[in-house]
């Protein structure tokens, strides 16, 4: 398999398999949402050892290009969910950058006034669900919302879909395997990405699941489902474009599962591998295909370096929106207990 | 007394005409939960919603509790209002993670970018065989959670009235029905009507003591005033009605006027509904003397024998025993020779 040659030679490695747009509009695009990612978690992990962040903090470097593939083909008016690793994926989805700053310096500018944190990012304005730290929960939440977005289309019209994002941790749920059949039995407009990354915390799959075929699980559903076993940005662009076209003309929920690597410690700033779960060897491979390199090294270098000081103004600009918003008056607390 | 707007519904009549009337009324209404859809209509409360509606919103569901729950508060989310059927309310201990995780926070952690305007209605199961887990009252469970709302109304009236206000309220709504309140008429309005949530009934007047009942209890504590009338004593009988938001100062005003008061929860009493009304009336009444006790299930598990089960529940008689205990401490103990059982709870046949 082409991914076995990868793993194993750091000279093949460094090449980008196919699927790579003809647009060098898409491939811009996807390059800056990548780097933005990137970029925003390292000034996260900065900032994290000051004691401004108080809140934990499951950084995404590394699996950037899950979110940034999927979220690439989804419309503003589509939606997504995911959990509480979701910086990269809020931030894919055109979450508000300032506002999810805010929200982790707790102040009263985050999108949600400091009651969320970092693991429970909203924006609706964006069409960004919250996100939750219960794993799994969510999954269900998404198709409930995709099974009211599915109301607005019928037969071949198209209509708005529902991207859920989860771990691997969360398809051993029972919630999962429940939302399933449900979405299947009603053909919900529903795109389940599970990010597998190998590891519920530090417990790795070998301790978890019974064989890997994830798939062919979820197959039996009735289910489409695509697997990949290597977070290529622009294969999971082309898989997640063509599954989303399926469901948006009424074809019903599909699958996909993507490997990919989480390159920092469960929770925190950190990295972990001196501790006795992984090794560092585990990561060169990974490393060796970083999407950003990839994607920025087929730019033209005037080109990138405009995206990057853009990058770096905007995060710049959105830590010192945070540093200047306000606490939540004290009376915030009792805000939004109920509705009106 | 009946007037042309207004005729006698049984419970029953009244769920069924609540939700009818509010699914007509806005189009985001929809029912969804096992067996909603069939014949036997969830004891008829979902009786013909099929045929008026159709399946996009009348929906049977596969037994997945959780999912489904979830999959209510994302359709709430996206701006519909579920209404979540269960046959026993034992059943909603699957969907604990989504209405105390997700439910009844989300409107909070995400700082009101979100609402969850759904029902989860349950039936809690009494006699012929009901059993450990078709017999729970479990509501002080989602009373305990800051962002749930708990009802449990006791007669048709209160049904109907609820249940409109539960369909329209933004908030997740915990939606407690007895099995043996089914069969109890009411008068009823036949145009759509609200009953507000966090305000208590009198269903009796007294001075000599104050009985709370809670859910099918009320109807007990009802009973036991007609027994307690017979020796002179004078029960003054409260119907929460809403248990969160609970209205502590009627039941508190009225514990003020009569100096005691017994809350007889159909539910165990730790940690329980009656706990939480008694302390609140404590709190407000500091300084004042009161006499406060509390009924509920016998602390067991419910058997299913008719020989033990008779024995978990409260009635009519051991509370008018234990209120005439409050009232006149010095008299010898006093139990009134009535059957245990109400006519009502006689007819009940199962299975249900």
């Amino acid at each position: 398999m082409l991914s076995d040659l990868v793993s194993n030679s750091p000279f093949l490695g460094e090449v980008m398999s196919g699927n790579i747009p003809a647009d060098p509009a898409i491939i811009a695009r996807v390059y800056r949402s990548l780097r933005l990612i990137r970029r925003t978690e390292e000034e996260i992990a900065r900032i994290y050892p000051s004691d401004k962040i108080k809140s934990p903090v499951h950084l995404s470097i590394g699996q950037e290009a899950v979110a940034v593939g999927v979220c690439d083909v989804l419309g503003d008016d589509d939606v997504m969910s995911a959990t509480y690793r979701g910086h990269a994926a809020y931030l894919a989805k055109g979450g508000d950058l300032r506002q999810m700053m805010a929200e982790l310096f707790g102040k009263a500018g985050g999108g949600a006034k400091g009651k969320a944190g970092s693991m429970h990012l909203v924006d609706m304005k964006a069409n960004v669900l919250g996100m939750s730290a219960v794993v799994g929960t969510t999954i269900p939440i998404a198709a409930g919302y995709a099974f009211a977005l599915g109301r607005e289309g019928q037969g071949e019209t198209e209509r708005r879909i529902t991207a859920c994002f989860f771990g691997d941790g969360a398809t051993e749920e029972g919630v999962f395997s429940e939302t399933l059949n449900f979405a299947a039995l009603h053909k919900l407009p529903v795109l389940f990405v599970c990010e597998n990354n190998g590891f519920a915390i530090h417990s790795p799959l070998s301790n978890r699941w019974a064989t890997e075929a994830l798939c062919e699980r979820v197959a039996t559903y009735g289910i489409p489902t695509h697997s990949l076993d290597r977070d290529d940005v622009f294969t999971i662009r082309e898989t997640a474009q063509k599954a989303a076209d399926e469901i948006r003309h009424g074809g019903g929920p599909q699958f996909i599962e993507c490997k990919t690597y989480r390159w920092r410690e469960h929770v925190g700033p950190g990295e972990d591998y001196d501790d006795s779960y992984r090794n560092r060897a585990d990561l060169e491979p990974w490393q060796a295909r970083d999407q950003i390199k990839l994607t920025g090294d087929m730019l033209d270098a005037g080109e990138r370096q405009a995206i990057d000081d853009e990058i770096e103004t905007a995060i710049a600009d959105a830590i010192q929106f945070a540093e200047d918003s306000p606490w939540p008056d004290p009376e915030e607390l009792f805000n939004h207990v109920f509705a009106d | 007394m009946s007037s042309p707007t207004e005729r006698s519904l049984s419970y029953v009549e009244a769920l069924q005409e609540a939700v009818a009337q509010e699914m007509e009324r806005d189009e985001s209404v929809f029912v969804i939960g096992l067996n909603v859809d069939d014949h036997k209509a969830i004891q008829g409360t979902t009786q013909g919603l099929i045929d008026t509606f159709g399946p996009q919103r009348v929906m049977d569901t596969p037994l997945s509790e959780d999912a489904i729950t979830g999959i209510c508060i994302g359709a709430a989310m996206a701006g519909m209002r579920p209404v979540h059927v269960h046959i026993r309310m034992d059943f909603l201990m699957l969907c604990m993670n989504q209405l105390v995780n997700m439910a009844a926070k989300a409107h909070y952690m995400y700082a009101g970018q979100v609402s969850v305007p759904m029902v989860s209605r349950s039936i809690i199961g009494k006699s012929w065989g009901q059993g450990a887990q078709h017999s729970q009252g479990l509501h002080s469970m989602f009373m305990h959670v800051p962002g749930l709302k708990v009802v449990a109304p006791t007669n048709a009236y209160d049904a109907k009235g609820c249940m409109t206000a539960a369909i329209r309220d933004n908030n997740p709504v915990i939606f407690v029905e007895h099995r043996l309140l089914y069969s109890t008429d009411a008068p009823v309005p036949v145009e759509p009507y609200t009953v507000e949530f966090g305000k208590a009934r009198i269903s009796g007047q007294g001075t000599d003591i104050t009985l709370v009942g809670v859910s099918y209890m009320l109807v007990e504590c009802l009973a036991a005033r007609d027994l307690l009338a017979e020796v002179g004593i004078s029960a003054e009988v409260i119907d929460p009605v809403s248990l969160m938001p609970l209205d502590v100062d009627t039941i508190a005003a009225s514990a003020e006027k009569t100096g005691r008061l017994l809350v007889v929860d159909n539910a165990w009493t730790a940690a329980g509904a009656s706990a939480e009304i008694v302390a609140a009336v404590c709190e407000r009444q500091a300084g004042t003397p009161l006499i406060v006790s509390r009924m509920g299930y016998a602390p067991t598990t419910c058997p299913t024998t008719p020989a033990l089960e008779k024995g978990f529940y409260p009635n009519a008689a051991t509370i008018a025993s234990r209120a005439h205990a409050m009232v006149r401490p010095n008299d010898p103990a006093w139990v009134p020779d009535v059957e245990p059982t109400l006519p009502h709870e006689a007819a009940f046949r199962g299975p249900f």
